[in-house]
């Protein structure tokens, strides 16, 4: 745990006295304490590229009154410093007045060890283990021309100081581990990527030959790319495989469930509460409570314990994600979904890990009963347009389907549809949910946080295939 | 206030003695402060306000052809000697790369003209609140108009780039940001969209009542979108999105994706790879630009470069450690380009959206569909359909795919070049691309 206030002049009673006087006639705010420490290691053509280390300090002092959020932020944790940014936070909020919210539950539970992943391991082992990747890979196979292999370790210790003195803390671990490798044969060239991660230690890859097989899984990736045909172009029915591709849940549906945008009623889904929003069959929720998951956090950047919210129940909308800000305002509970990426940002509602949960078909049954679709396994990145409800992601390995077969593999392309109608196309859904391999990372306004996905096959009836193939 | 260049200085050349006495063959080290201030708007009332002031340093130690770097936000002595510590022991294990090396002397800059990026105006946030107060009211005039958010946003920031070679330069810049996002609904539909200005001097900064009136405008014409069937059509990209072709094109030919093999454009020096008509110009030196640079991020002079002369492509954009991989000098483009633009085609906008009878229009896209190793090219997209030059009707839920190989032979630019960013392009016509819909 980090020490705050042995830095420089500024002592805890300074702080619980700043905070307090400032946030006096406020509805909220806190003084977020944050010290971070973190590595990357990559391994590039062959060598090690590049090895850097950086550490981060710095408090977040925010000040909210009815609907008027203000923030300031520094890099230097000083009595003068935070004394400045109480005058900028006051110079905002002079007019408005409000009564401040003392309550935040409590709760002893943690879903990750506090540990420094950097610290305990050696640099040198690490080194050892992207070399080994490098020439496992190379060795491999001669189709193989460039490998790309990293480690990034990161500890962030979080001290949030409430009017009144109250103290939260937390330490994160975080560890990600991904390979990238591009093969060349007969004059075309393909990538395929993979990578694991989440709150914990590097020992499970560096201990045994776990990184064996997330360098399998990278190089049958692009093994299948190498064979991939055009895509075809035009709506069409769609099978998703088990995990990862949940991130088409996050796009489709989670961001347009985060309470900002439905206070703001800029999401398309701010009138449907009670509603159905999905067929029956489909129940989605986000958890912050799964051990050492990349998503998981034992509370959130606000200091609410995180839990394990219903979003969807069976096709019924339930409930939005909730920091403390949005909450207030909608008259409901912090599900404690408020999240941040560092001291420098505001806090925003988030997802934390975003599931659908299993049904009782199988992926075989899927498959067998499409005449003409695509089978996607595996995405890169998405996004979503909150307002008109339309969102995107590409497949990194997809299939055609023809008369209830796999077929051939298709190239990347861009499949698109509209969030709050896609979960009413989902007509099967399987029994097979699996876990994202941890390597997520949300963008929203500007901010990017760790997340996790899982989901598992389902079969969506109609969604438009990005392809050139018409 | 900004941090001075003496206080920066400092703490530069603190850091680059203390890693020379501990053993280091070189050093380089980068020092920067940045003051930001935002305020935001929505629905006419103040939402938010953020202060921002933050010092960032980083550091690259060398011990002949090993190198490590780090960096940190806490500037402090005790802090800085403890992590150029560690910086230089993870140097000493971390294996020889015959690459690694400060840039070649006689390439670095040598005379700081002065390009005018800083404007030292001080744009107190009632002012702000006047300008987004303003903004907000031409915004929402229109009833369609639901929601408007809006913020502004000044920064000041100023830099030390010091080296163990000597090299120590820096300068001050200045931005001004104001954006506004609208939000409108009818009976079928709700749509968002935006406008934003970005300017190095506050002066420059579009009229507040401008700005708000184009966002508005841009979102209630996308009311009732309809989804159009799947076919081969000639797409025109309004300039907010043709400039992101420029920048997939810039990603291609960085040396580093060129050094890796992991570029649709390496090996392509002096071919064509454009139509014939095209020039794609890089320009650091324009005063007042948004992109405009003394020298890149390793103290190496940038000079103005032809990339694409005629539809052939003449540069890659190279860094030191990957010139050398490459064998080609530094051309100062560490970091990327400055000002990027297309030079201006010889159609007018309107003969452009004649051209065809039929023609869909592009204003938004969505979805990271670029992939810079094989050039294809698959996005989500927004837009109008086009015919015998008038907006028929607005279209969503659709894809555009095609490979960069071929659409960027089939360029063809308007005459509309305005610099506006730091990446410029005139409006864009592409043909035998394929839609995805219906």
């Amino acid at each position: 745990m980090s020490n705050f206030f042995n830095k420089s002049d500024l002592t805890r009673q300074d702080a619980d006295k700043i905070v307090s006087e400032t946030l006096n006639n406020c509805d909220d705010g806190e003084l977020y304490l944050e010290e971070s420490k973190s590595e990357s290691i990559l391994l590039d053509d062959n060598k090690i590229k590049s090895s850097n280390y950086s550490s981060d300090l710095g408090f977040g002092f925010r000040a909210i009154s009815n609907e008027v959020v203000a923030y300031s932020y520094s890099n230097e944790i000083s009595k003068d410093s935070l004394k400045n940014s109480s005058e900028n936070l006051r110079s905002t909020l002079k007019s408005i007045k409000g009564t401040y919210n003392y309550e935040i539950p409590k709760s002893n539970k943690k879903f990750y060890e506090d540990i420094n992943p950097i610290e305990q391991k050696t640099l040198d082992s690490k080194l050892k283990v992207l070399n080994k990747v490098n020439d496992f890979l190379r060795k491999k196979d001669g189709s193989v021309k460039q490998v790309t292999a990293s480690f990034a370790g990161e500890q962030k210790s979080i001290e949030i100081i409430r009017s009144g003195g109250e103290a939260l803390t937390d330490v994160r671990p975080l560890i990600r581990f991904n390979v990238s490798v591009m093969l060349e044969k007969n004059g075309r060239k393909e990538t395929g990527v993979y990578g694991i991660g989440g709150r914990q230690s590097y020992d499970d890859y560096l201990k045994n030959d776990n990184w064996k097989n997330v360098c399998e899984e990278a190089f049958r990736i692009a093994s299948v790319n190498l064979e991939s045909k055009p895509a075809p172009a035009g709506e069409m029915k769609v099978v998703l495989g088990p995990g990862w591709p949940a991130i088409l849940i996050h796009e489709a549906i989670g961001h347009g469930l985060e309470g900002d945008f439905n206070r703001k009623k800029t999401s398309a889904f701010h009138d449907l509460m009670g509603e159905k929003v999905a067929s029956e069959g489909v129940t989605i929720v986000d958890d912050g409570t799964i051990d050492n998951r990349r998503g998981s956090l034992t509370i959130d950047d606000e200091g609410t314990p995180t839990e394990r919210t219903v979003l969807i129940e069976n096709g019924i909308l339930k409930n939005f994600m909730q920091d403390r800000h949005n909450a207030r305002l909608m008259n409901t509970r912090s599900t404690g979904s408020g999240r941040r990426e560092n001291y420098r940002h505001i806090v925003l509602p988030r997802m934390r890990n975003t599931m659908m949960l299993s049904g009782n078909q199988t992926q075989d049954e899927m498959i067998k009963s499409v005449d003409k679709g695509i089978f996607a396994v595996s995405f890169g990145g998405g996004q979503v347009d909150i307002t008109s409800g339309k969102f995107v992601f590409n497949c990194t390995e997809a299939y055609e389907i023809n008369n209830g077969k796999i077929g051939s593999p298709i190239k990347g392309a861009t499949l698109i549809g509209d969030g709050p109608s896609i979960l009413k196309e989902v007509s099967m859904v399987g029994n097979d949910m699996m876990l994202d391999p941890g390597i997520g990372t949300c963008g929203k306004a500007g901010q990017g946080v760790p997340v996790g996905v899982a989901q598992p096959s389902i079969l969506i009836d109609k969604m438009t295939v990005g392809g050139t193939k018409l | 206030m900004v941090k001075d260049q003496e206080f920066l200085k400092s703490k530069a050349s603190y850091c680059l003695d203390l890693a020379k006495k501990m053993g280091a063959t070189d050093a380089s080290v980068t020092v920067g402060h940045s003051i930001s201030e935002t305020v935001n708007f929505r629905n006419k009332s103040l939402e938010a306000s953020d202060r921002s002031d933050g010092l960032a340093l980083s550091i690259e130690t060398y011990l002949g052809k090993r190198r490590s770097s780090i960096s940190s936000s806490n500037l402090l002595y005790e802090n800085l000697k403890t992590l150029i510590e560690k910086c230089f022991e993870t140097t000493k294990i971390t294996p020889e790369d015959e690459f690694n090396s400060l840039p070649d002397k006689n390439l670095l800059a040598k005379q700081i003209s002065s390009l005018n990026l800083y404007d030292e105006t001080r744009f107190e946030n009632d002012k702000k609140i006047k300008y987004l107060k303003d903004l907000e009211e031409s915004a929402s005039s229109n009833n369609q108009i639901i929601n408007t958010e809006s913020s502004f946003t000044e920064n000041k920031s100023n830099f030390i780039l010091a080296n163990s070679d000597g090299f120590c330069d820096g300068y001050k810049t200045s931005s001004f940001t104001a954006s506004c996002v609208t939000v409108a609904k009818d009976e079928n539909s709700m749509e968002r969209d935006y406008e934003f200005s970005s300017k190095r001097h506050l002066s420059d900064i579009k009229q507040a009542t401008d700005l708000g009136n184009k966002a508005a405008k841009q979102t209630i014409r996308k009311l009732s979108p309809k989804k159009i069937g799947s076919e081969k059509i000639s797409i025109i990209f309004d300039k907010r999105i043709s400039k992101g072709m420029l920048s997939a094109f810039a990603s291609a030919i960085s040396a580093s994706a060129i050094a890796r093999g992991t570029s649709f454009l390496k090996d392509k020096i002096d071919e064509q790879v454009f139509a014939n008509s095209i020039n794609v110009i890089d320009k650091p030196d324009i005063i007042k630009g948004m992109g405009s640079q003394n020298f890149d991020s390793e103290g190496v002079n940038s000079n103005t470069l032809q990339l694409i002369e005629d539809g052939i492509l003449k540069n890659y954009l190279v860094d030191t450690y990957n010139g050398k991989k490459l064998n080609l000098k530094s051309n100062g483009r560490s970091g990327g380009t400055t000002n990027l633009y297309f030079e201006k085609g010889n159609i007018s906008y309107k003969d452009l959206m004649k051209k065809n009878s039929r023609s869909l229009y592009i204003t938004e896209t969505i979805g990271h569909g670029s992939n810079i190793v094989t050039g294809d090219y698959s996005v989500g997209a927004t837009g109008f359909l086009v015919e015998d030059g008038e907006f028929k009707y607005p279209v969503n839920e659709i894809t555009i795919a095609g490979n960069f190989k071929d659409m960027f032979k089939n360029i063809i630019l308007a005459n509309d070049l305005e610099f506006e960013y730091s990446v410029n392009s005139p409006t864009m016509m592409i043909e035998g691309m394929t839609v995805a819909g219906k």
